[in-house]
């Protein structure tokens, strides 16, 4: 690490410590952020009630509209610390409909783009079939949104994006993540207890780390941009990616890439985590798409 | 899971509306209107066979800040110090002129 | 032989192939469309031993975008409306759970099947999810989950959920014992397919006589309402939005309708 991070560093302010209402309003415009469907509109999931299990006021998504740097925009983000960060029917539907709203803003002539604060576990099995339902219709509608304007995903850390929703996250136009940042389809107890531990050891944190950290998942390409938990990096990553516009190519989309990506790997043979980025960019499958 | 309700006379009436903390482990949050007269408190708290606690901590509180207003607390295992603290957050958030609303 | 196997045999019009072994398509006349059926099959040899049985994996995630954009491309040039439709046949155990899968990033090739079966979808391809066997998880999301019309055969072989039952009850901290009252009367968590129906996620839950080896009549019975569901997507809506609009999800799904007409109020 150079002098200038180390200063940066003790000059941050941490965004993962801050929870998902205060995430959103730190990246929005200082004093630009509205909040839809708060807590006091009360829009609670109905199926955690009837099992014993304590809803939140706002199901655990929050929806906040404001600017970014001067232009409108959205902020959809997730709270880890509310069941896992689980998509449930509410909290799913809300990022949905704020993704198609957008959508509808822009075909009438107001780009708006949107961020997401992708801290999940996927969907949330006390609501199992409705959470499925509901993660399929988060990515409808960022593919809706994608089409017209820059979806943005940010997974910050410190729970990461798991499950249904490591999906919708390889569906945005990019993706910005921290050292600290998780991403992957199946989370390691889950790998564990499928598939016993010699196929992965769910303890094994720089195992982990090595497979789903930020800093792999953009050495690899499968994540944009890396930076420091701070909440000035944070946003002016985010207005980056926005004002970087659509690129040539969405990344879902290149799949003579991941064709490539594929054959360059052997399974039986999997090269060391450390050493996929140089594998992909030999075959040709880190494109840039940018 | 098990849901209370409480009701403390109080004569300090709150200025907005505020809501704090998150129902994550051992946190809650609080949701508090602003009423006329009366600390009116519900709780829905994953831990059942607390009633006596939660009664003794929510009058001793109200005791100390006899603040009407209607109090909505989704808990998920706080400790009596953090339900305590969150209270407190969401009084001083609801009477102060520069707070926002939802700050923590 | 799986059921996602045998009903792609006895729905196409010839012989069926694939670009990888565990991703099979095919043609089959309904009416007047040539639909191009899709499906994951098991492929014993896989090399990714952790995506032998039908899970799917980093390949067939792959193979599954290929064979819809192949479709798409093929399509490009015609008039939306004549379009062919695909269909998903659905018979997935789960996605496939390993470790040279995360390394490769199989959230990402799952993405690649999502975003392949939307975009046919918006370009005015009927896109039809058939489950004939299991539905679950990231499997349901990356194969059917983006479709226009969602048939089902009404059959206890047929399952659809967010999680296999043993894993779930261990996730969520209960007994599957625990698991199966609570489904009793919270619908959504149930496994039986007749309660997924009423969720109004389900546009023709189909009786057939032999689900596991299906005869002429039933072969015909499923053609018939894949056909009928052709019909609904050419004229329905290119989006999710009838997954909303359903008699069953007016009543069922009343929380999303609320948030979505309190976000539309207040959004400005």
């Amino acid at each position: 690490m150079t002098r200038t991070d180390w200063q940066a560093m003790l000059r941050r302010t941490s965004f993962i410590e801050l929870n998902a209402r205060q995430r959103a309003r730190a990246l929005l415009d200082d004093g630009s952020a509205r909040e839809l469907c708060g807590p006091f509109d009360r829009i609670e999931s109905p199926w955690l009630e009837p099992q014993g299990v304590v809803p939140q006021s706002d199901d655990g998504v929050v929806v906040m509209k404001g600017a970014l740097d001067g232009d409108p925009a959205v902020v959809v983000a997730v709270e880890q610390a509310f069941q896992g960060g689980g998509i449930g029917e509410v909290s799913g539907v809300k990022m949905a409909t704020a993704l198609s709203l957008a959508a509808r803003d822009t075909r009438a002539g107001t780009p708006t783009p949107a961020v997401l604060l992708l801290e999940t576990g996927g969907v949330r099995l006390q609501e199992a079939n409705l959470g499925l339902a509901a993660v399929a219709e988060v990515c409808s509608a960022i593919l809706e949104l994608r089409a017209l304007q820059p979806v943005v995903g940010v997974i910050a850390g410190s729970l990461g994006c798991y499950g249904g929703m490591s999906i919708a996250a390889a569906l945005c136009t990019r993706l910005i993540m921290t050292e600290e940042a998780r991403l992957g389809l199946n989370g390691p107890e889950v790998i564990e207890s499928e598939a016993g531990i010699e196929e992965f050891d769910a303890s094994d944190h720089p195992l982990i780390w090595s497979l789903d950290g930020g800093r792999q998942r953009v050495g690899t390409g499968l994540a944009d941009t890396l930076v420091l938990d701070d909440v000035t990096a944070l946003r002016t990553a985010v207005i980056d990616a926005v004002r970087a516009g659509m690129p040539a190519e969405q990344r879902s989309r290149r799949i003579k890439e991941l064709r490539a990506a594929l054959e360059a790997v052997d399974p039986a043979r999997p090269p060391e985590p450390a050493a996929l980025a140089d594998v992909w960019a030999r075959a040709g499958a880190k494109g840039d798409g940018r | 899971m098990q849901t209370l309700t409480y009701e403390f006379p109080a004569s300090r009436p709150a200025a907005r509306r505020t809501h704090v903390g998150v129902v994550g482990s051992g946190d809650l949050e609080v949701l508090m209107t602003p009423a006329d007269g009366t600390a009116r408190v519900r709780v829905r708290t994953s831990v059942d066979g607390f009633d006596t606690v939660w009664r003794t901590v929510l009058e001793r509180f109200f005791a100390r800040n006899p603040v009407a207003a209607d109090f909505e607390l989704n808990d998920f295992g706080a400790t009596p110090g953090v339900v305590v603290l969150r209270l407190r957050q969401a009084i001083e958030s609801g009477s102060s002129q520069g707070g926002t609303e939802g700050a923590a | 032989m799986t059921r996602g196997l045998t009903w792609t045999r006895a729905l196409a019009d010839g012989p069926v192939d694939g670009a990888v072994p565990s991703v099979i398509t095919a043609d089959c006349t309904l009416n007047g469309d040539t639909a191009r059926l899709v499906a994951v099959v098991p492929h014993q040899e896989s090399p990714y031993h952790r995506a032998r049985k039908g899970e799917v994996g980093l390949l067939e995630g792959l193979g599954i975008a290929e064979a819809v954009t192949a479709v798409l491309t093929e399509d490009a040039r015609l008039p939306e409306d004549r379009r062919r439709p695909i269909v998903a046949v659905v018979d997935v155990p789960s996605q496939a759970y390993g470790r040279v899968e995360e390394l490769a990033g199989i959230h990402h090739a799952l993405a690649t099947a999502v975003d392949a079966h939307a975009r046919a979808r918006t370009a005015g391809h009927p896109v039809i999810s058939l489950i004939v066997g299991n539905a679950l998880s990231g499997g349901l999301l990356a194969h059917g989950s983006q479709a226009n019309q969602m048939l089902a055969l009404d059959d206890p072989g047929v399952v659809i959920h967010a999680m296999h039952k043993r894993a779930a009850a261990r996730v969520t901290m209960r007994t599957v014992e625990q698991l199966d009252e609570l489904a009793r009367r919270v619908p959504p968590l149930s496994y039986d397919v007749s309660d997924w129906a009423k969720l109004g996620l389900c546009d023709d839950l189909l009786r057939v006589e032999h689900a596991d080896d299906p005869d002429e009549q039933d072969v015909r019975r499923v053609k018939d309402a894949l056909a009928a569901a052709v019909q609904r997507a050419r004229s329905g809506p290119r989006d999710l939005s009838n997954r909303l609009t359903s008699p069953d999800a007016l009543r069922t799904r009343a929380a999303s309708h609320r948030v979505r007409e309190e976000l539309s109020a207040q959004w400005r």
